[in-house]
């Protein structure tokens, strides 16, 4: 039985409000599916559980706000929820292997392999299998032998505890022991790398923390000034808009929080200043925190911009692409190509981030911004950036963010072209170390080769963390995206 | 074990041998009418009043034994039985005014005080009506309208505790007397001799009675004692001191009168040496590993209620109708005991931390 | 006006306990002081001196050197309707009656379900400071603040010194108070209270708003001490004296950390399993959310009080080491 708890989306979150189940009990979810809607003071968003199993029981009712980590539902393993049937004496008999049996009936042991559900149907997956139990038809499956025993239901206790501890889910790992068989140190490393995973939790007083949920900070944007950098109350307060309540009076009102409390979501536009202050406090850090370096170089777009008509001309009305494709995917490439500028600053030094997820500066319309990730951007095709790029615009907006979405982002772009500006210097994103910006593509008189000629040409500028990199990495990249441009076959 | 040990119990005196003779000839010429040992005439009651006493330790505590074994009381159950003629012989010399400090095997105290076998076993059961509540259990009987200052778990811990009282007692000008049970394990310990010290050095109306029944626990006194005549170590502190026969309940409270007539007249504590022996095993856990069968049937013999039958049978003052209706008398009162105990309530859990400070609400802090 | 100079005579705190104990004895004849040289010698530290000649041996009375005994003896007289008041003379020679403290003042109501209230108090001296070395000069109070059924005092102003022993008597269960060597030779004006001494609250010796200096007995001089400091360096402090150890004002100190949302307490025991370790963890378990900075203890180190008085000095809290953590709390 796992735990689906309230993710932390972030640095700065504590708590969320679960704003809606997208499942039910008994439902199968699978590692990966969107199973819920929770509201931060940044923004609603659909947040995926880590598990594949089936959902046994909701235990927080939509509307409250929980802290982060608390269990908000129970997904039972799909061994278990093999099993339950199979004791209530429901049909699973049609998935056992057919087996020839040795004269003299079945030994305990060979019982007990039958009693096993069995996996790795050809062509099904065991989800699929068993969102079907009452389909009567035989499935061929291999038998069950020692050799070909496979994955998790093969691991021992000790691994099966391990994993149950270190919130593993067996059925990702590929196992290293005999025969495929998960080994303790597989359930070990999984376990270790899930926990580095972990955004680090922003040091702060019990005081400041308490504040900053009572005044709406964000304390991810707050610099602290206490022992180890730690936020301290004040600190929150100088970050606080407005007037502050005098420390007695916070003191005297308000009880300490509990653990879970009923909704204080307020209407939309308490939500639109929510986000307003969250911004605020994330910019004005990191105008603080942050010495940025800018570089620009202009790009001739017209090799791109033919490419990109020919590609449309060839291509379905659904299949066409925008500019902004092109200008992304060499974004990301270039990142990868310069890692030194894709991955964050923490603890006073740089972290290269695994993979390039793209953050992508999506402007909402009730005001505000979010730069959800663009997950391995640069191991997308055209085609399929596009449309990832446009369901996360649509999903952004309509505050259907998934939580990886939202905290992942390795390099942000910012692309104002369709704003009309042509040059954009924009604030990184902390813990980000770069951000990309790119204007409108516009016609401009241009020499080529000595001759004078209108070209498309687009502005592409870096906004670089001086701590991280300096000037020379930021040249190589905005010349890497140029190159890329100029090049488009290779996007 | 030694031989010297075996034959103790015939070595051990019948009647009262002063080791301060000065003293005691002082107490005997004060003895009041009031303290009189009772005249031939009253005698035969007396001894079946003493009889009575006994018995109802004795079966009191076999009824404990039965009861312990079906767990239906738990805790350290330590047994009286072979001692009852010290608790009996000693408390018959004392007025409701005079006060008692225990050991942690106090059945036969307590009841000898005359505390009801429905507060003793309720209290075993753990139960509201118990003389403790059910706070104590066996070991630490209280009932401070009898005076009965308990049940002192901590070997010589009471002893303190009865300089005190004496204290109180002299200091307000009362004649009472504080009676302090204590077992020959306690001649170990310092806050023996520093009481002793005390009550002899401010001359304090402490009767100290010790229960010498030969083992501290499983060691034996030659094992724990370089010098094992305890009277004689008492006397050393600057008072009276007798050893006396335990088992002889008659004998006990002769001493015992005569010791508080002195007390009373103001010269200060006396010391008994009861020369006594369990017949059961130290607790309920005990093995008993640690004697020779052949020694605990050597004092069976001079069991100290044989012995008073025996001689009241000789002296024509007993029959065995007499007798059957004295164990009837108890046994009804056991029987109703244990059914009270088993029908009376428990506390609730909410009471817990009552009587933790006298305020209740300070408990938890 | 007679000019006798009445208003500038100065009180020890020596003389502030000796004239409670002097109210205490001429006031009810159920009270005795009994204790080891109370009398002639006039106390170890010369508390009792005179009381012997005003109301002689009987009720002030020389003991034999046996903690055990005579705390013992005490109990019983309070069992029997006195109100002793017993001089121990310092902590570490408590420990010799430790059993008749814990086993039986501290136990004997509960254990007779209610019957045997033990209306008793027991003075010692605590505490170092006088190169005592290390088997005169120990802390111990906090022991003694873990046992449920007694109350533990401390009194650290001259005001207190004069008037907790009264409610001490008057409370029916057993009372210990700390006094801590260091103190006896204070002296100032006593004033009359302002209100009878309750044994119930702790005391705001000096108001604050950013740090909570939180402490008792012989600290408290230097916790007031580094208040001064602080406040030349534009901290204000707010300075708690706990008074009474057992039970522990619990409202007190969330009141005051929720004021200031910081906390230093100090307390003269070793760190490990002390006092200062009871009351941070009180503080975290009710004003969690209210500090704006780890809880800082200052308390001795972990060593046999040194008779040398450079290493006593050091193993002992001292009122830099109060500032320095205040300053580790509020920079």
């Amino acid at each position: 039985m796992a735990e689906f708890t309230m993710p932390s989306l972030g640095a700065d979150m504590d708590e969320g409000t679960l704003l809606e189940w997208l499942v039910g009990p008994g439902d199968l979810v699978h590692k990966g599916d969107p199973v819920a809607v929770i509201e931060t003071a940044k923004s609603t968003i659909e947040v995926e559980c880590f598990e594949t199993g089936t959902l046994t029981k909701l235990l927080v009712e939509p509307g409250t706000i929980v802290p982060v980590g608390t269990p908000l539902a129970l997904i039972g393993s799909t061994a278990e929820k093999a099993a339950e049937p199979e004791k209530a004496g429901k049909p699973l008999k049609p998935r056992t292997p057919e087996k020839v049996r040795k004269p003299g009936g079945p030994t305990e042991a060979e019982k007990a392999k039958e009693r096993r559900p069995v996996r790795h149907a050809p062509g099904r997956t065991e989800a699929a299998a068993l969102s079907t139990p009452s389909e009567s038809a035989p499935v061929p499956v291999p038998s069950v032998s020692a050799a070909g025993r496979h994955g998790h239901m093969e691991a021992g206790p000790l691994v099966r505890h391990l994993a149950e501890h270190g919130g593993v889910d067996l059925e990702t790992l590929h196992g290293t022991g005999t025969g495929g068989r998960v080994t303790r140190t597989d359930v070990e490393k999984a376990a270790a790398a899930r926990a580095t995973a972990r955004p680090p939790r922003v040091k702060a007083t019990p005081l400041a923390r308490r504040l900053a949920s009572e005044l709406g900070v964000d304390l991810a944007t707050v610099t602290g000034t206490g022992r180890d950098s730690a936020v301290r109350a004040a600190d929150v307060r100088r970050a606080a808009p407005g007037p502050v309540a005098a420390p007695e009076h916070v003191g005297a009102t308000s009880g300490r929080p509990s653990a879970v409390r009923g909704s204080t979501a307020g209407p939309s536009e308490d939500r639109a200043a929510a986000m307003r202050q969250a911004i605020a406090g994330l910019m004005t850090r990191a105008n603080r925190d942050i010495p940025h370096y800018y570089l620009s170089t202009t790009v001739d777009m017209a090799a791109a911009t033919d490419w990109l008509h020919e590609h449309n001309r060839r291509s379905p009305v659904g299949e066409r692409l925008l500019p902004a494709a092109l200008l992304l995917k060499a974004a990301a490439l270039a990142a990868r190509e310069v890692p030194e500028l894709n991955g964050f600053w923490a603890d006073d030094r740089f972290t290269a981030g695994e993979g390039v997820h793209l953050g992508v500066a999506v402007s909402l319309r009730g005001g505000g911004l979010v730069a959800p990730a663009l997950h391995h951007a640069d191991a997308l095709a055209l085609p399929e950036l596009m449309a990832s790029l446009k369901d996360l615009v649509t999903r952004a907006r309509a505050g259907r963010l998934r939580g990886s979405e939202v905290s992942d982002s390795t390099i942000t772009v910012t692309n104002l072209g369709d704003q009309g500006v042509e040059t954009v210097f924009g604030v990184i994103y902390p813990p980000q170390v770069a951000l990309v910006g790119f204007g409108r593509v516009v016609e401009r008189p241009w020499a080529v080769d000595g001759l004078l000629g209108v070209r498309p040409v687009v502005t592409a500028t870096l906004s670089a963390d001086h701590r991280a990199t300096d000037g020379a990495v930021g040249a190589r990249y905005l010349t890497e995206v140029a190159r890329l441009l100029k090049n488009p076959e290779q996007l | 074990m030694s031989p010297a040990h075996h034959t103790r119990p015939k070595k051990a005196p019948g009647t009262p041998k002063p080791t301060k003779t000065a003293a005691n000839k002082a107490a005997t010429s004060q003895r009041s009418s009031k303290t009189e040992i009772p005249a031939a005439g009253r005698g035969t009651v007396h001894r079946m009043d003493l009889l009575e006493a006994m018995l109802r330790i004795r079966r009191f505590e076999e009824r404990c034994v039965e009861l312990y074994s079906a767990a239906t009381i738990r805790g350290f159950v330590h047994l009286y039985i072979g001692e009852e003629a010290v608790a009996v012989g000693v408390c018959e010399a004392l007025t409701p005014e005079d006060a008692v400090v225990s050991t942690y095997r106090e059945h036969g105290h307590a009841l000898a005080r005359g505390i009801p076998a429905e507060a003793v076993m309720a209290e075993m059961y753990g139960r509201t009506t118990g003389c403790s509540g059910g706070r104590g259990g066996s070991m630490h009987l209280f009932d401070a309208s009898r005076r009965f200052y308990g049940g002192n778990a901590i070997v010589a811990g009471g002893l303190p505790l009865a300089a005190g009282l004496a204290l109180a007692d002299r200091m307000r000008e009362r004649t009472n007397v504080t009676c302090c049970f204590f077992g020959d394990g306690a001649f170990a310990e310092g806050e023996f001799h520093e009481t002793a010290n005390l009550a002899a050095l401010w001359k304090l109306p402490v009767l100290l009675v010790c229960e010498n029944n030969l083992y501290a626990m499983g060691t034996a006194l030659e094992r724990h004692e370089a010098q094992t005549d305890l009277a004689m170590r008492a006397a050393s502190y600057g008072m009276v001191a007798w050893a006396v026969d335990g088992m002889d309940v008659e004998a006990v409270e002769q001493a015992a009168r005569r010791a508080v007539e002195g007390i009373r007249a103001g010269t200060g504590p006396h010391f008994l040496e009861l020369r006594t022996y369990r017949f059961r095993a130290h607790s309920m856990y005990d093995p008993d590993r640690y004697r020779d069968k052949a020694e605990i049937e050597q004092w069976k013999d001079r069991d100290p209620i044989s012995l008073l039958t025996d001689r009241m049978r000789a002296n024509g003052e007993l029959d065995d109708e007499d007798v059957a209706r004295i164990e009837q008398r108890i046994t009804t009162e056991i029987d109703h005991a244990v059914e009270a105990a088993e029908q009376a309530p428990e506390e609730p859990v909410e009471n817990l931390l009552h009587h933790v400070t006298s305020s209740p609400a300070e408990g938890a802090s | 006006m007679g000019g006798d100079g009445t208003h500038e005579a100065k009180t020890t705190y020596r003389e502030a306990i000796r004239e409670a104990l002097r109210e205490a004895l001429r006031s009810d004849d159920r009270v005795f002081l009994m204790g080891e040289d109370v009398g002639r010698y006039g106390g170890c530290f010369g508390v009792s001196l005179g009381l012997l000649e005003e109301f002689g041996p009987e009720r002030v009375r020389d003991t034999p050197l046996s903690e055990s005994g005579f705390v013992g003896a005490g109990i019983g007289a309070a069992l029997a309707g006195m109100r002793p008041i017993v001089e121990i003379m310092t902590v570490n020679f408590s420990l010799l009656a430790l059993d008749q403290i814990l086993n039986n003042a501290a136990t004997l109501l509960h254990m007779s379900g209610g019957q045997l209230p033990v209306p008793l108090v027991i003075r010692m001296t605590t505490g170092a400071g006088r190169q005592l070395a290390a088997q005169h000069s120990h802390s111990l109070e906090g022991w003694y603040a873990h046992i449920p059924g007694i109350r533990v005092l401390a009194p650290a102003t001259l005001e207190d010194a004069r008037h907790m022993l009264a409610p001490a008597l008057a409370d029916p269960d057993p009372v210990l108070i700390f006094e801590h060597g260091s103190l006896y030779n204070v002296s100032g004006e006593l004033l009359p209270p302002a209100a009878p001494v309750d044994l119930d609250h702790a005391a705001i010796r000096r108001r604050g708003t950013d740090i909570s200096l939180i402490t008792y007995g012989g600290s408290l001089p230097k916790a007031l001490a580094a208040a001064d400091e602080l406040a030349a360096e534009g901290i204000s402090a707010e300075v708690i004296d706990l008074r009474t150890l057992r039970p522990l004002d619990d409202a007190a100190i969330t009141a005051s950390v929720a004021r200031t949302h910081r906390a230093v307490v100090i307390d003269e025991a070793w760190r490990t399993g002390s006092l200062a370790a009871e009351v941070s963890a009180r503080i975290a378990e009710g004003s969690f959310y209210e500090l704006d900075a780890p809880v800082e203890r200052v308390c001795s180190a972990e060593v046999p009080m040194p008779y040398a008085r450079r290493l006593e000095e050091a193993a002992l809290p001292q009122t830099a080491d109060i500032v320095a953590a205040a300053h580790r709390a509020v920079d």
